[in-house]
C-alpha cells in the first residue's frame, strides 16, 4: 500500500513540477506548482510527520496562492511568457552534472552511516504533533524564536519595499529622479 | 520503502528545480523554481528524519519552511519594486551597467 502510494505521489510530483518548469504559460506554471506543493505533503504523510504535513499545507497554500495573485497581476495570463533562450544544449549539459554532484553528495553519508539518532522519536508521547513540540520548545527554542523574529523582519520588509505611501524613497525612484535628487541637494548646499 | 527511494525523488525534485533556475529568464518563474528546490530538500530532510528516528530532520525541515515563507514575502517586495521601474519581469531587461 505505501508503495503504491509511494510510486503514485513520486510520478504526480515529479511531471507537476516538469509542467512548472517547462511550459511557457504562466497560468499552467501557478497551477502545476501549487497542485505540486500540496501532492508533497502527502510524503510527509507517509512518512508519519503529520505535523510537517499540515505545516506544509497551511504555508504554501498561502504563498502559492500569494504568488498566484501577483502571477495574475503581472502577465498577461492567456499569453506565453516570453523568454529567449540561446543555448538550449547547454543548459541540459550542466544540469546532468549537477544532478551527478547531488546525487554523490546525497550517497556519500548513506554508505558512511555513522549517523546516531541525537532526538529518537519517543513513543511515549504517543504521537508525532507531541513529539515535535516537545523538541521545538526545548532543544531548539533559540532557532525557533529567530525565526519568528525573521518572519516579523521579513513582513516589515516586504510592506517597506512595496508600499505605496512613501513620500521618498531611494528604492522607488527611477535612476533619472535618484539622479535628480541628488543634484537638487548639490544646489542646495551651494545656495547656502 | 527504504530511505534511498525517498533520498532519489528528492535528488530528482532537487534537479528539476535546478534545471528550471538555469533555464528560466523570468523573475517569477525563477521564483518558483527556487520554491520547488526548497521543498526537495525538505522531503529528504523528512525522510532521514524517520528512517534513522531522530526528529532533528523534521526541525529543520520546519526552519526551512518558515525560510520559504520570509523568502516569498521579500521577494515579491523586490519583485513589485523591479516592476515599477523596469515595467518588466525579464532577466535580460534587468542589466543596468553598459559595457
Amino acid at each position: 500500500m505505501e508503495i503504491i502510494a509511494f510510486y503514485l505521489f513520486a510520478f504526480l510530483t515529479i511531471a507537476m513540477f516538469t509542467t512548472t518548469v517547462m511550459t511557457n504559460n504562466a497560468l499552467y506554471a501557478l497551477s502545476s506548482l501549487a497542485a505540486g506543493m500540496i501532492f508533497i505533503s502527502a510524503f510527509y504523510f507517509l512518512l508519519d510527520a503529520e505535523f510537517l504535513g499540515v505545516v506544509q499545507i497551511v504555508v504554501y497554500t498561502g504563498a502559492v496562492m500569494a504568488l498566484y495573485a501577483f502571477g495574475m497581476m503581472f502577465f498577461d495570463t492567456i499569453a506565453d511568457v516570453k523568454e529567449d533562450i540561446k543555448h538550449p544544449k547547454l543548459v541540459f549539459l550542466l544540469s546532468g552534472g549537477i544532478a551527478l554532484l547531488v546525487v554523490v553528495i546525497f550517497a556519500v553519508p548513506i554508505v558512511s552511516g555513522s549517523i546516531i539518532a541525537s532526538h529518537p522519536m519517543s513513543p511515549e508521547y504517543g504521537s508525532n504533533v507531541k513529539d515535535v513540540g516537545m523538541v521545538l520548545f526545548t532543544k531548539y527554542l533559540v532557532p525557533f524564536e529567530l525565526a519568528a523574529v525573521m518572519l516579523l523582519v521579513a513582513m516589515i520588509g516586504g510592506i517597506i519595499l512595496a508600499g505605496k505611501k512613501m513620500d521618498v524613497s531611494i528604492t522607488q525612484l527611477s535612476e533619472e529622479e535618484i539622479d535628480k535628487l541628488s543634484t537638487n541637494d548639490e544646489i542646495a548646499k551651494d545656495k547656502k | 520503502m527504504i530511505l534511498n527511494d525517498y533520498l532519489i525523488l528528492s535528488a530528482i525534485l532537487f534537479c528539476i528545480g535546478l534545471i528550471g533556475v538555469i533555464r528560466r529568464k523570468n523573475l517569477l518563474m525563477l521564483f518558483f523554481a527556487s520554491e520547488i528546490m526548497l521543498n526537495a530538500v525538505n522531503i529528504g530532510l523528512a525522510a532521514i528524519s524517520k528512517f534513522h528516528g531522530d526528529l532533528s530532520g523534521q526541525m529543520f525541515a520546519f526552519f526551512i519552511i518558515a525560510v520559504a515563507a520570509s523568502e516569498v514575502a521579500i521577494g515579491l517586495g523586490l519583485l513589485i519594486l523591479t516592476y515599477k521601474r523596469k515595467n518588466s519581469l525579464s532577466l535580460d531587461n534587468l542589466q543596468s551597467m553598459g559595457g
